[in-house]
């Protein structure tokens, strides 16, 4: 059972943070399809928070993710097979690269590769994007998500304020008015 | 002995700092990694950091721990590698988790539930951002006619076929690949004639 769990975790892992071309961000709506919909390791919810915490956090948000969600799957273990599907098929992939590209320098078919994969990322992005809107609206209403979500994207766009600033006042707004008006 | 120790205690000590200060993910700790490689330790070259850093860019999977691997590795090979990627990620990992434990087990408290209800439309807004870079560029690459056919390709694969998103990049990488085949192919025959 736990072997198994393990398994998935790694799986889940492995394919999206190999197939996740453009750094840690691109990787996250693969994350959310494997881990969400595909292995129900954890709840939609779940994923949020972890999201959310983790960009309130400093440090890589890939490996942040996967520390977290495996450790939600399957504790301590959990989280180690997590972390390692992330980083090692990657780190692999660079020292093999790096060796040839002394050779032939030229790497234009890898770059055919990330121009292709950017499209595919862009709209998971935005699926992703859609699915958390109406998980908000369905916990707090559209107008609360409308609220908070306006701030926010003036917050961190106009007035360029640290992401974790803005998560933080999220935090605290949530806690000392939301329970009274929901 | 002293001296090999020592190399290992700067590459943990150099990898736990931008593993640890760097908000925003892995690339806003770029900037900050080469200081410490290249002016700091002068473990690379500057040419040999930009070389690496493209490369980390157009593969998949984590920017800046790819650059801890190889950096690791060429300054202390296996361990050195082990140590960068352990001290980089390991101080972030530990602290989410500690986190969660924290909101977990408070989670039946209506302030709290309030707090994670009030995050989640500030992450999406930030998906929102990250979704919007992606598209730009995508269209500075492809041009605004690729984009837009690309991502009609991508929304219908995904939303209306339903297929599996890994099996989409697969495909995608796939013309990718042989897109740049096709246009070698094609300037060599322009060549010959």
């Amino acid at each position: 059972m736990l072997f198994e769990q393990l398994w998935e975790i790694f799986v889940a892992f492995f394919i999206s943070n190999i197939l996740g071309y453009g750094g840690g961000p691109a990787s996250i709506p693969l994350i959310y399809d494997e881990v969400v919909t595909h292995y129900n390791i954890v709840t939609p919810q779940q994923f949020s928070n972890a999201l959310a915490i983790g960009n309130a956090l400093p440090g890589p948000i890939a490996t942040k993710l996967a520390a977290v969600i495996g450790y939600s799957g399957a504790g301590v273990i959990g989280a180690l097979v997590a972390l390692f599907a992330t980083v090692f098929p990657s780190i692999i992939a660079l020292m093999i690269l790096v060796k040839l590209v002394a050779k032939y320098k030229e790497s234009e078919g890898v770059r055919g590769i990330t121009l292709f994969v950017q499209p595919v990322i862009a709209m998971l992005m935005l699926v992703l994007t859609w699915n958390m809107s109406q998980n908000s609206a369905i916990d707090i209403g559209w107008l609360q998500t409308i609220i908070i979500a306006l701030f926010a994207f003036i917050a961190m766009q106009r007035w360029k304020w640290h992401p974790a600033i803005v998560i933080v006042i999220a935090f605290a707004y949530g806690g000392i008015i939301l329970p009274f008006i929901t | 002995m002293v001296n090999k120790n020592n190399v290992l205690m700067k590459l943990l000590w150099s990898f736990f700092k931008t593993g640890v200060i760097g908000f925003g993910g892995g690339p806003s700790v770029i900037p900050l990694l080469k200081y410490e490689v290249v002016d700091r330790y002068k473990w690379l070259s500057d040419e040999k950091f930009s070389q690496t850093f493209s490369l980390a860019n157009v593969l998949p999977g984590p920017i800046a721990t790819k650059m801890a691997a190889y950096i690791g590795y060429q300054v202390k090979g296996i361990l050195g590698l082990i140590i960068a990627v352990i001290a980089h990620i390991l101080p972030s990992s530990l602290a989410i988790i500690i986190l969660i434990t924290m909101v977990n087990g408070f989670s039946s408290s209506p302030i709290v539930q309030g707090m994670i209800s009030a995050v989640v439309p500030v992450v999406a807004v930030m998906l929102a951002i990250m979704t919007y870079e992606f598209m730009k560029k995508t269209w500075k690459g492809l041009g605004w006619v690729g984009a837009v056919i690309t991502f009609s390709i991508a929304l219908i694969l995904m939303e209306i076929v339903e297929i599996h998103s890994a099996i989409i990049i697969i495909a995608f990488i796939l013309v990718g690949m042989t897109r740049y085949k096709w246009i070698k192919l094609f300037n060599k025959n322009k060549g010959d004639i």
